[in-house]
Formats: structure tokens, C-alpha cells, sequence
């Protein structure tokens, strides 16, 4: 069941595609946007996500849940005015070795820097762990995906929505827990089950 | 279909693990390159890489000796990491091999799937984006100059006012590709430019690039580019032994080890040879095992993505030297023919 009808996936790169055409194939109404203006993703929308709607930012964030799939160093560029009040789910991950050292993420969990940010926003974090070749490749197979919010309500329907997308949502708790799945960790590392994720958070 | 190898050089290790000579690498390399080009393949591309288990840092360097001591191989850099490179220079060196092998050397021009040349040239990755759009900008500003007389103005470097850069290439122009790692907006950018696109496919299925392939060429046929300029090639990782398991074998040792050094430079645990496995299946990104099955893979992603070249980066994690040249042997002699008979009976 869909918790709700629309996504706005801001960011157009091999991420926020896969991610998108997850969501078209389950039924939500779908809009995609990137740095570009719309008319510049049209062609790209059009070929890589079928069925998806090309828009500007501010059109995307139109939607019941916005997904954030930028490269991360480049989060600042988004007006968080522009997100209040919306859902966000963070698929973002901060890599020293590719993005540079960036001295605010170094020693956090990246989300927090993110909910920082966009702090009239809800912030969820989740599928950051699951590449995006995966993405495409190992939906409906058992895979699972750690869910972490401070916003139950939000959390909640972040599963539902991970639900449809195809992977076995897990209830990580709240955004601090966000870092027993983020990059280095074995739930990042590997490809796991919905109990298998549930054991390792526990573990950690 | 041209078929071919790359490298990034592969230093070897001693039977306790302990990294060999890196100048020996380069001696290694310039060997295969000969070996390919007596053999008859079709092209072999360098990579460039700035660390000690691959140190093959310039790429003109080598592409310039390899144009002397070959005779019909194609060379071409996979990729020159141009964010960090100044295009003047890449553009000389490559225009001064293409003197000595004409029509036989090309430009890769790529990001780059690793950052150490940021800080060892001195340059932020801040400015990641932007280096490489204004400097692939200047790349082919001095390609498609009418004369030696170059003007050009861009935000990372200074502008050129006339002045000459020499020698130009004595076919005309250089062949320049676009390398991506499968990024849509760099296939939409490479068809807007009209620029051929080489995809460097290392995990995941490579038949999903084929929307990848038809967004490059929508993007090229609207912008005005003849079909025949819009070229795709494929470069991934292969290994060619008489069986499949003998193959498997020979690379996992290679595997392991660069998991291994990969994983400590970005946090990844052990390595789970179940991934190795899975990616050498059918349908996977590596090609790894007997002729008949490569030459057979090699052709069935043809249906996918219609490129024109396939080439393997056959030596990583200290693979001996050896290993690496049978593997090209029988990529020359038994994959190729091969190729060619399937291609032709399609």
C-alpha cells in the first residue's frame, strides 16, 4: 500500500534515477529535478526514468516525500526555505576520500549535518546503504533498508514507502542511529535481510 | 568491433607481499603495449593513476614511447584526468605522439574515479565540477582550432590571446571521447557535444547502460551530430585463461588484494569473494573466462549498447606479469577472431 501519492527526487545523477524509476515502477506520481533547469532534463527524464515528470526544484519539492540525491558537498545550494514542512529522505553519504574533507561532516553523522540544514523540514535517512546499481538490480529479492528518524510519524512512512519501492524496511530509530549504517559500517558494507539488519543494529 | 586493453600499470609484490619497483611497472606496461600491438589488437588505453600499486601517473609519457615502438594499435589515454592537468599541455603531448603514430593516438578526457591528483597538483575538490567542464572546454577549443592560433577565455585558468599551440596533430584533428562511469548528465553532455563516449563499466549489469547509450545518442542526433561521430566503447575489467575456472582463479588473487588497499582507503571491510562470483557471471560487468564465453559476452552486449570497442583492464592487484600476458594473447588470438565471426554471422 502507498502511504501517499507524489515524490519530488531532487537530483538527476545515476542515484536519484534509480531511485526514481523504483518509484515510477510502484506507482507514485514522480518528479525529478537536478541543478539544470527542467527543459534541460527533459531528454534525460525522459530515457532514464520514464514516466517521471522532469521539473525545476522548486516544482519538485511539490510532493508528500522529497528525496535528496545530490552529490553532498553540494547541499548548501538548496534553500531550505524551500523545503519546510516537507518530508526529506537523505539518501546522501559523505566520502572524504571522493568528496574532499569537508570539516562540518568530518566526526558526524552526515544526516545531522543535513537535518541542520533543513531544520523546518523532517528528515529521514534511509537507503544510503544500498548502491544504486542495487537499486535497480535488487528490488523485491529480500533486501533490506535501516530507516532512521527522529519523527516517528515519519519514519513510519518512510517504511511504507521502502516497502513499495521493492526493499524490507527496518526500524533503525531515531536520525542519531543513522550512523550504524552509514559507510564503513557492515550494514553498508554488505547485502543484507531485513533480520539480518535488525541483528547488526542491535549489535552495534 | 575493435577489441583491446588497458592498464593502469599494476606494480607487482614478492612472495611476501612487499611492492616491487614502480619503474618496473612501466617496463611491464610498455611490454604488454608491444605484445598487443605484434598481436593485432586493436588498442590499447592508459589510465592515469598517481599511487604506488598503480603508478602510471602520465599518460603522454608513455602513449609518446609505446606510438614509436608500435605499428597499428591505437593508443589513447583511459582517462587523462584533465580537472588537474592543463589541456595546453595534455593537448602537446598527445599532438607530438600523434606526429611520430598518425591517426593512431586519441584523447580520453575523464574526471577521474579517484581524487589524488587534487592534492598532489595543488587543486581543491571544491572545484571538482567546474575544473572539468572549463578545462574539457579549453581541450576542445585548441582540437577544433582552425590554425595553431588559439584564443580562449575560461574561469580556471588563464585566457589565451592568440597565441600558438604546437605541433597540431598531422591527421588534423585529434580524436577526443568523453570517459564517464555511467553519470547521466556526462552521457547527455558527451552527445551535446558531439564528442564519441567511452563507458567504464566496473560493477553492475552493463547491459543497464543501454538507456545510458540511447540518452548519449538522442542527445547527439538533437544537436545536429551524424550518427557515425556518435561512438560508444566500453571499457571493464577481464581475464582470459583456456577455462572459466582457470581464469576465475588467476584473477581473484588481483581482486582481493585491490579490495583490500580500496577498502582501507575508504573505510570497506574484508572483501566478500561472493561479489567477485556474482560480477563474473553472465551478465555481469567482469569478463572473466574462456574465449568462447568472453567473445560471446562481448557480442550480446553489442545488442545492448552497439559500441564499437571493448577493452579489459586485465592487471590489478599485483596479477603476475606473466598471467596478464597470456590473457592478452588469447584476447588477440582466440577472442577476437571470435568476435569477428559472431559479429559477422549476426
Amino acid at each position: 500500500m502507498k502511504p501517499f501519492n507524489t515524490v519530488g527526487i531532487i537530483g538527476a545523477g545515476k542515484v536519484g534515477t534509480a531511485i526514481a524509476r523504483r518509484a515510477v515502477a510502484a506507482g507514485y506520481d514522480t518528479a525529478i529535478a537536478s541543478s539544470k533547469p527542467r527543459e534541460e532534463i527533459e531528454l534525460l527524464t525522459q530515457i532514464m526514468v520514464p514516466g517521471a515528470t522532469p521539473k525545476n526544484v522548486e516544482e519538485a519539492v511539490d510532493a508528500d516525500l522529497v528525496v535528496i540525491a545530490i552529490p553532498l558537498p553540494k547541499y548548501q545550494q538548496l534553500d531550505p526555505s524551500l523545503f519546510a514542512g516537507k518530508i526529506i529522505l537523505d539518501v546522501m553519504n559523505y566520502w572524504a576520500p571522493t568528496d574532499g574533507v569537508i570539516e562540518e561532516f568530518e566526526g558526524k553523522v552526515s544526516t545531522r549535518v543535513i537535518a541542520e540544514h533543513f531544520s523546518g523540514s523532517t528528515v529521514v535517512r534511509a537507503l544510503n546503504h544500498i548502491g544504486y546499481h542495487d537499486i535497480d538490480e535488487k528490488a523485491h529479492t529480500g533486501r533490506g533498508a535501516a530507516v532512521a528518524s527522529d519523527d516517528e510519524n515519519a519514519r513510519q512512512t518512510v517504511m511504507q514507502f521502502i516497502s513499495t519501492l521493492g526493499f524490507d524496511p527496518v526500524d533503525a530509530g531515531p536520525l542519531d542511529n543513522a550512523d550504524k549504517f552509514a559507510n564503513g559500517t557492515d550494514i553498508f558494507n554488505g547485502e543484507h535481510t531485513a533480520i539480518e539488519i535488525q541483528e547488526l543494529l542491535n549489535k552495534v | 568491433m575493435e577489441i583491446g586493453v588497458y592498464s593502469f600499470g599494476d606494480t607487482q609484490r614478492d612472495e611476501n607481499g612487499n611492492l616491487g619497483h614502480t619503474g618496473e611497472t612501466i617496463q611491464n606496461l610498455f611490454e604488454a603495449i608491444k605484445l598487443s600491438d605484434e598481436l593485432g589488437l586493436d588498442y590499447f588505453g592508459i589510465g592515469e593513476h598517481h599511487t604506488e600499486t598503480m603508478p602510471m601517473s602520465s599518460p603522454g609519457a608513455i602513449i609518446a614511447a609505446a606510438a614509436a615502438a608500435t605499428k597499428q594499435i591505437t593508443l589513447g589515454s583511459g582517462a587523462s584526468i584533465i580537472s588537474t592537468d592543463d589541456p595546453v599541455r595534455v593537448y602537446q603531448q598527445f599532438a607530438i605522439a600523434d606526429a611520430i603514430a598518425p591517426g593512431r593516438v586519441e584523447i580520453t578526457a575523464g574526471r577521474g574515479s579517484s581524487t589524488e591528483t587534487f592534492p598532489l597538483f595543488g587543486y581543491s575538490l571544491e572545484h571538482y565540477d567546474q575544473l572539468f567542464a572549463d578545462r574539457l572546454d579549453l581541450l576542445l577549443a585548441i582540437n577544433n582550432s582552425e590554425s595553431e592560433r588559439v584564443t580562449w577565455s575560461g574561469s580556471t585558468r588563464a585566457p589565451i590571446e592568440n597565441l600558438a599551440v604546437v605541433p597540431r596533430p598531422v591527421s588534423g584533428k585529434l580524436p577526443i571521447w568523453l570517459g564517464t562511469g555511467g553519470n547521466p548528465g556526462s552521457s547527455a553532455r558527451a552527445g551535446q557535444l558531439g564528442l564519441p563516449v567511452s563507458y567504464g563499466i566496473i560493477g553492475g549489469q552493463p547491459a543497464r547502460f543501454a538507456p545510458l547509450t540511447q540518452l548519449y545518442r538522442q542527445a547527439g542526433k538533437q544537436a545536429g551530430y551524424a550518427e557515425e561521430d556518435l561512438k560508444v566503447s566500453v571499457a571493464t575489467w577481464g581475464f582470459i585463461a583456456p577455462t572459466r575456472e582457470e581464469a576465475l582463479e588467476k584473477m581473484l588473487p588481483g581482486w582481493i588484494n585491490l579490495n583490500i588497499e580500496m577498502g582501507q582507503l575508504r573505510g570497506w571491510s574484508q572483501p566478500d569473494t561472493r561479489a567477485y562470483y556474482a560480477q563474473a557471471a553472465d551478465g555481469g560487468a567482469y569478463f572473466i573466462g574462456s574465449p568462447d564465453e568472453i567473445a560471446q559476452r562481448i557480442v550480446d552486449l553489442h545488442g545492448h549498447l552497439g559500441h564499437m570497442r571493448h577493452f579489459f583492464q586485465m592487471d590489478l592487484g599485483s596479477t603476475p606479469h606473466e598471467w596478464v600476458l597470456d590473457s592478452i594473447r588469447l584476447l588477440a588470438t582466440e577472442v577476437k577472431p571470435r568476435v569477428e565471426w559472431l559479429m559477422n554471422k549476426k
